[in-house]
């Protein structure tokens, strides 16, 4: 499948910000939980994992119906239970946290569960008797993943066209390195597909390669689970100096490869939400010393999570408030970044122009957005580059259902993960009803 | 500063908190080590012919993370020589003379009894304690519960010991009986000058589910054990209770089963117990934990105005009752504090599967739940499975009706409520 990476990889310097746990603390952890009724750690699981069910089984010894739960739910269960943000969903929605006590550690008794499932190569899912139909997944990314898992398991044969060489898409190429390596991601993407009937066409460009004609002639429905594209631009004088990259780009670069990071004095970092704040802890882990957020709004409306900044804040980094990038400038490579105050609407104040001495700026303010790659086709409708769907991510084209980043515009693993399982219930309950004749309706439950 | 000083049937000891007849009071140096760290009084480890014992000898029930809330052993009396256990008695009599130093003894022929009681009292025991009650081993062996299950040899052996004894003579019943109070008369027919209650209770604590062998395991068998440990208190409460309400009955009792800290002290003194003996806490936590127990009965007879023990024995005891002597017309609801609750509904569980369905969650968008009062029978689950202390109350309703209970019912027609949550 082409997955396999190279060793000396430069996240392999990373240890894990949330370490596994031992039988010991996960059995004293899952004995705390109150196995709350209609408890809101599930409500707050864009999965809807039965939380309280799967840490009662660790408590018993019933590990193996405890991962069956979790993947019951959420098959990406694994990779979530290492890079979700548990700390806004799940675990913040702990009762504990009224009671002022610690909430639980769901995220980490879901890593003591899963990886058992892992270690032990547990499986728990059988495809169903085949449909005879067929469904095109563009992407292998999480939500494509969930999707066709989800669909195989009805019994639907699915091709995934995937322009890359690797699984797992942002999972893989994305995450935060002191949250899950790349190889784990690819890992989970096989142990998904090992359920059988799930064709991956690395190399596939669609549009290029393989025309969306040609997708909906050979198939029966098409799922979009296309991502995000390339890292935005600020289109500041001087972007193209060397030295100046784009954040999503680098951090691939870093988890697949390698980046040498020796000669980087000085690293600035250019926006303030969660890839920002990674590629700062990153910079940080991998031995800069100064490393310098440049945001352009105050620490309180920073997109980025609370509790990631405060990590990062501990590892050292600085920020620069209320500030925006106006210049690179050096030759041969980065030297400085040219930077301006800007007042609480955004316009710059005049005279207040300052320089940050920089060897690599990252650029994370975003990445582009896929959906006018189908805007050619009648009925699918875009918003700001994002594919509309409905809450079950069927577009407004019929048999063509989208999910994840491209759709959400983008969001976490676990969002991508429930959108792409309830896209593929949506495409089945189309295909039935196709089948049976009928033209619309609602959906056969 | 309330006094602590206690007289159990003529025993004395500085404070009522002793160690039970068991491992920790194996050896001299064992309970001059306890003493030390401020128990009053220990029972020696039974004294008889010495016997051998099996490996393993002990086994624990742990339930949802807490470890050996209840736990059983399968081992014997001493298995050290007589002479090295007198002259242990004599040097730690020796060096806590106001400490109680209670020999607990198992023999079978009157000669055997009379010699031991004589040795025992000649090493400087305060008391004896007759182990009526061994469940395991001994038993089989016409000792133990098989003379503590039998009135009439029972009260036999108590009167041997009564009349070679110079010290005062607890009998130790077993609770492996259907009711405890013909075993206690039997033992004050005998002249006991005081019983102590409960010894361990026959169990099979658990099964290796892997070997298919019950626990503690002997190479491929085990047997059955002594159950104790926190998880048998109720039992022995009741046990207690049941004697210190018996109006007949009239002498001492030392508690015994599951106390593991004051409050369980407290409970077993307010029953009708002048000093209580603790074991299992011991073997898990060790001696210290005998600091708290005596901060915590001493605050707790601070704050509730009792000067002397004397004062506290058997003050729960006239509440302890009839059924048909309960008020049918008594009434309490459920009241849930909103700024306490912490919206587990833990409680809409409970009640919903397990009590009469009046617990709901709420419709206005928290996730404090309502009780439906008029459903609602005071049956106190939801406030038993709150984690938060102090957020379920049980409150009164004034009803409007006069008390009335069964027996009032039967005999005079008093009015009852309607039932509540009878569909």
């Amino acid at each position: 499948m082409g997955n396999v990476l190279p060793t000396g990889r430069s996240e392999e310097v990373f240890d894990d910000a949330k370490p596994a746990m031992s039988r010991e603390q996960a059995l004293a952890e899952a004995n705390r939980c109150l196995f709350c009724t209609d408890a809101p750690c599930i409500k707050a699981c864009p999965t809807a994992i039965d939380i309280p069910q799967f840490i009662r089984k660790i408590s018993t010894g019933n590990v193996r119906g405890s991962a069956r739960t979790i993947f019951e739910s959420n098959i990406l269960g694994m990779s979530c239970a290492r890079v979700c943000p548990v700390e806004v969903l799940c675990v913040g929605a702990c009762v504990y946290n009224h009671m002022h006590s610690p909430p639980i550690q769901i995220g980490r008794l879901q890593r003591y569960a899963t990886d058992a499932a892992f270690d032990a190569d547990w499986r728990f899912f059988e495809a169903g008797q085949d449909s005879g139909k067929s469904i095109a997944l563009i992407g292998a990314g999480p939500a494509s993943l969930a999707c066709a898992h989800e669909l195989r398991r009805h019994g639907h044969r699915c091709t995934i066209y995937e322009q890359k060489m690797g699984v797992g898409g942002l999972n893989t190429t994305g995450v935060a390195p002191y949250k899950m390596r790349a190889d784990r991601s690819v890992q989970e993407a096989e142990w998904v597909l090992r359920i059988g009937g799930i064709d991956v066409r690395h190399g596939a460009t669609v549009g290029s390669s393989v025309s969306l004609a040609q997708l909906e002639q050979q198939h029966d429905a098409v799922f979009i689970g296309a991502g995000l594209g390339a890292d935005s631009r600020l289109n500041a004088p001087g972007e193209d100096t060397p030295g100046v990259v784009g954040a999503v780009h680098w951090i691939e670069r870093m988890k697949l490869g390698c980046v040498d990071l020796s000669a980087v004095k000085h690293c600035v970092i250019v926006g303030g939400g969660n890839t920002a704040i990674d590629c700062v802890r990153e910079a940080l882990g991998l031995g800069v010393r100064s490393v310098t957020m440049v945001y352009r709004a105050d620490e309180s409306a920073m997109p980025g999570y609370e509790h990631e900044w405060a990590a990062a804040k501990k590892a050292g980094a600085r920020a620069e408030w209320r500030a925006v990038v106006t210049a690179f400038e050096g030759t041969p490579s980065l030297q400085r970044v040219r930077c301006q105050r800007v007042d609480a609407d955004k316009r710059p104040v005049p005279g207040s122009e300052f320089t940050l001495d920089a060897d690599l700026a990252l650029l994370a303010i975003g990445q582009s957005k896929l959906g006018q790659l189908f805007a050619g086709l009648a009925g699918i409708a875009l918003d700001k580059g994002r594919i509309v769907t409905d809450a079950d991510g069927r577009t407004g084209r019929a048999g063509w259902f989208a999910a994840g980043d491209c759709a959400n515009g983008g969001k976490e693993v676990v969002n991508a993960a429930a959108e792409g399982k309830r896209a593929a219930i949506a495409i089945h309950n189309h295909l039935l009803q196709r089948s049976s004749g009928k033209s619309n309706g609602r959906p056969h439950a | 500063m309330p006094d602590l000083s206690t007289n159990c049937a003529g025993i004395k000891s500085p404070n009522p908190f002793w160690l039970a007849s068991a491992p920790p009071t194996n050896s001299g140096l064992q309970v001059q080590r306890a003493f030390g760290a401020g128990w009053g009084g220990a029972v020696w480890k039974t004294l008889g012919q010495p016997i051998q014992n099996v490996s393993s000898r002990f086994g624990a029930t742990t339930i949802r993370g807490v470890q050996a809330a209840g736990f059983n052993n399968i081992e014997l009396i001493t298995d050290r020589s007589l002479e090295v256990n007198f002259r242990e008695v004599a040097e730690t009599k020796r060096l806590f003379p106001k400490h109680a130093v209670v020999v607990s003894l198992m023999v079978e022929s009157r000669e055997e009894w009379r010699d031991i009681i004589k040795r025992s009292i000649d090493a400087g025991a305060d008391g004896l304690e007759l182990n009526f009650g061994c469940p395991h081993g001994m038993c089989e062996r016409g000792m133990g519960s098989a003379v503590g299950q039998e009135p009439k040899i029972n009260q036999e052996i108590t009167s041997w010991a009564v009349e070679y004894s110079t010290v005062p003579v607890l009998v130790k019943l077993t609770p492996n009986v259907g009711n405890i109070v013909p075993h206690g008369m039997a033992a004050r027919r005998g002249g006991a000058h005081g019983v102590s209650l409960i010894n361990t209770i026959k169990s099979i604590i658990s099964v290796d589910i892997d070997r298919f062998v019950p626990e503690p395991r002997v190479a491929g068998l085990s047997t059955n054990g002594g159950y104790c440990g926190a998880a048998v208190k109720p039992i022995a409460l009741h046990m207690v209770a049941a004697l210190a309400r018996e109006k007949d009955f009239g002498i001492p009792i030392s508690g015994i089963g599951g106390i593991s800290n004051w409050r369980d002290a407290v409970e077993f003194i307010l029953l009708g117990s002048s000093s209580v003996q603790v074991c299992t806490e011991v073997m898990l936590r060790g001696y210290r934990v005998v600091e708290d127990m005596l901060e915590g009965l001493t605050e707790y007879m601070r704050t509730h105005n009792f000067a002397t023990i004397d004062q506290m024995v058997g003050r729960a005891v006239p509440a302890f009752a009839e059924w048909g002597d309960l008020d049918l017309n008594y009434e309490t609801v459920a009241k849930i504090d909103a700024n306490k609750c912490i919206g587990c509904h833990v409680c809409v569980a409970a009640c919903h599967d397990g009590a009469h369905q009046c617990i709901h969650p709420s419709t206005n968008g928290t996730r404090v739940p309502t009780v439906d009062e008029s459903e609602c029978v005071g049956c106190n689950l939801c406030q038993i499975v709150c984690p938060v202390p102090g957020c379920i109350t049980m409150e009164e309703v004034k009803n409007g009706f006069q008390p009335a209970t069964w027996n009032d019912h039967v005999t005079n027609h008093k009015p009852l409520r309607p039932k509540k949550g009878a569909h």
